[in-house]
């Protein structure tokens, strides 16, 4: 396959890979069949950074139970599946409660501080509970790990997003918010009131804090007040964290590989992704088809078969009967295995012209198209990754 | 009614899935079914992607319900208009233009207080179905194509994390009765969209455990979608090996063509395919043990109306 080696250059040259494309196109086992890949062709320490919550890859990976800290691939499960590396692969997963903590850690003035934080039942909801925060704190992760030098490629697969560009805006939007006016004013109140042990009754003099004493109760005011006003001592930290987060996103050391399978659904999501990555200013590596039906289903000389088959069944079963195989004996039978293999080929190809159709209409940007054929088996071992992997190189 | 009893008696489905299995068309077979069925329906699109209009065929839906097919209303979720009618409801404040703050807490709903962003979407749902009892709705039955199965549970969790934040006040009071609203089982059901492939089964079964442990939503039925037709029976696929071997395969494509190998070729794809996908069916059937549908794969990969027609009827010779 002639695009074969441009992905293999791609993973080669960049030390960053972001996987992206809608829910159920495969993205997660392509990022990890790509690491696999690069680690047995290129060489080289890879990382594969999962974020799903569902920890797909840990199953694929034989790693049940990978979590915040990046394991290696251990040898003997590589060698059972017949596999031999030129480099090293590891795996890691996105917890992200820990990666939230380690970040409050870090970037808090001091212990102290650091505890209110990590306690504020605030806190504990977003982190822990609420899925968006993922789309920050990956990025995030990401930024960390690259900044260890530790790995040549990094290969990351995004969060599942409800709109698939939330994350590439999130470092943005999170240092915005930091920085804005809106946390400033959320936690007047309190400093008003001199600091953390401020008064609710400071609320009463403004017309807005009454209506949200109202709608939300005191006590959950001030657990908000109170989160920020911490939060606000890791501002500088945070925001410059946060800038240094897109930058890396932007750099020309990091490129984006956008997979879809030829649905409509997908593949329009995939046409918007692409061309948001590139007015963005993100560098996009690559399109993969996933996938993608057997060519055979679209040649004309198997429709044409498949048509006498079915309309010469009775004669075609009338010779099979005289071959003097057992399971051929009975022409009835032969009939209708006839009929049915030439309605099954001819319903499979009508699935398979409609993404032809939408496979032209798809536009030559950006020049890496890979393609990966529909697979009869499911991918679930380092086996099956392995031969993922041979159609993407 | 078969597997699914009262299934369109209830006031509040939820339709989850892994991304990719055909959520939001399962949903929107489901509003064709309960209509046809003489219910009226409102059809709610949370990820407001536009799905809808692509699966009635009809212009982009908004926050504002219009009916996208006879018996069926649909809305897009938006947050940012469920807080504004919520104030708007609630505290009767008219224009939000007038509360300069206010206008900075939208951005703070929409950009950093995801919890907040699930409140709205759950509650706006919660209060449609509670006008739906009450009688003072255009609607008896309200359909959510809801959240991914990875964010389900922190969708509909969402009144209880408030509940547990938030200790008086009157949006206390407002969870309350949607905690219980959403536990009732004669008024709501989670239903499930899963293809018989392996990694959407294990997602279902690990949603259906975590449902069952510590969501209190009444779980209602699992719908496999894209269930391919079995090729053959027993005998008859004996015959269809026998033809694959050599001898066979001459007379075919001497009658045939060369073009005899690549519907072999096709008829063995269709087989394996089925073999694999039924053994993930059969592991899914164990774990979740719930009134599980059956709906064809259609070999067609367009959308549009027509295929959403093929799905309720498919879905409802299922719930016949």
């Amino acid at each position: 396959m002639t695009t074969s080696s441009s992905l293999e250059r791609l993973l080669a040259a960049r030390e960053i890979v972001v996987f992206c494309g809608s829910g159920g196109v495969g993205k997660t086992s392509l990022a990890a069949a790509s690491g696999l890949g690069a680690a047995q062709r290129v060489g080289g320490k890879v990382l594969v950074l999962t974020i799903d919550p569902a920890r797909r890859l840990a199953s694929a990976l034989g790693l049940e139970g990978i979590g915040n800290v990046e394991r290696r691939v251990p040898d003997d499960a590589l060698k059972a599946a017949g596999i031999e590396l030129r480099g090293e692969l590891f795996v890691a997963m996105l917890d992200t409660k820990q990666s939230w903590d380690e970040l409050v850690l870090r970037h808090a003035p001091d212990e102290e501080t650091a505890h209110r934080i990590l306690e504020n039942r605030l806190y504990q909801n977003i982190t822990g509970r609420f899925v968006q925060s993922h789309d920050y704190i990956a990025m995030e992760r990401l930024f960390d790990l690259h900044a260890t030098g530790t790995y040549d490629l990094i290969i990351i697969d995004t969060p599942p997003t409800r709109n698939a560009l939330d994350f590439l805006e999130a470092p943005a939007r999170m240092a915005e918010f930091f920085g804005g006016r809106l946390v400033r004013w959320l936690t007047m109140p309190y400093r008003v009131g001199g600091g953390r042990g401020a008064r609710v009754i400071n609320f009463a003099s403004r017309p807005f804090y009454q209506l949200a004493d109202r709608i939300l109760g005191s006590q959950f005011l001030q657990d908000i007040a109170e989160f920020f006003l911490n939060f606000q001592s890791m501002h500088d930290g945070f925001v410059s964290r946060a800038r240094s987060v897109e930058a890396l996103l932007h750099d020309r050391r990091t490129s984006f590989a956008v997979v879809t399978t030829l649905e409509g659904a997908p593949l329009r999501e995939a046409e918007v992704f692409c061309r948001e990555l590139v007015a963005r200013d993100f560098h996009l590596g690559a399109l993969v088809l996933n996938k993608t039906l057997p060519p055979y289903l679209l040649e004309p000389g198997a429709t044409a078969a498949a048509d006498v088959l079915r309309a010469e069944a009775p004669a075609i079963a009338a010779r099979l009967g005289a071959l003097d195989v057992r399971a051929l004996a009975d022409d009835e039978r032969s009939v209708r295995v006839l009929r049915t293999i030439a309605e099954s080929f001819a319903n499979f190809a009508v699935v398979a012209t409609r993404e032809a159709e939408l496979r032209t209409e798809l536009g030559r940007d950006p020049e890496v198209v890979a393609d990966v054929p529909f697979e009869d088996r499911d991918i679930a071992d380092l086996a099956g990754l392995a031969r993922l992997a041979t159609h993407l190189f | 009614m078969g597997a699914a009893p009262d299934l369109f008696a209830r006031r509040l489905l939820f339709v989850t899935g892994k991304g990719g299995v055909g959520k939001s068309t399962i949903a929107a077979a489901m509003a064709i079914l309960a209509a046809e069925r003489g219910q009226r329906v409102l059809l709610v699109d949370v990820d407001a992607k536009g799905t809808i209009a692509d699966l009635f065929e009809v212009p982009r839906v908004g926050f504002e319900p219009r009916e996208v097919f006879p018996g069926v209303s649909a809305l897009a979720m938006s947050t940012e208009a469920s807080l504004r009618e919520y104030l708007k409801l609630n505290l009767r404040i008219p224009v939000l233009g007038r509360l300069g703050p206010l206008a900075k807490v939208l951005d703070f709903v929409a950009t950093a207080a995801p919890g907040v962003k699930e409140i709205l979407t759950v509650g706006k749902v919660c209060w449609e179905v509670r006008a739906a009892i009450d009688g003072g709705a255009d609607w008896d039955l309200v359909i959510v194509d809801a959240a991914a199965t990875g964010h389900i549970i922190g969708q509909l969790d969402a009144p209880r994390a408030i509940q547990e934040l938030v200790q008086v006040g009157m949006v206390r009071e407002q969870t309350d009765w949607m905690v219980e609203l959403l536990s009732d089982p004669s008024i709501t059901a989670l239903n499930v969209v899963v293809t018989p492939e392996e990694m959407p089964v294990i997602e279902t079964i690990e949603l259906v455990a975590s449902v069952r442990e510590r969501l209190h939503v009444p779980l209602g039925v699992a719908i496999v979608n894209r269930v391919l037709p079995e090729l053959f029976t027993h005998a008859d696929e004996e015959t269809f090996e026998a033809l694959r071997e050599p001898e066979p395969s001459r007379v075919l494509v001497e009658h045939a063509g060369e073009g005899a190998t690549a519907v072999l070729d096709a008829a063995r794809l269709a087989v394996s395919l089925r073999r694999t996908r039924a053994a993930h069916l059969a592991r899914l059937r164990e774990a979740v043990a719930m009134p599980t549908l059956y709906v064809p794969y259609l070999f067609v990969r367009d959308h549009g109306l027509r295929v959403t027609r093929m799905v309720a009827e498919g879905l409802g010779q299922e719930m016949a």
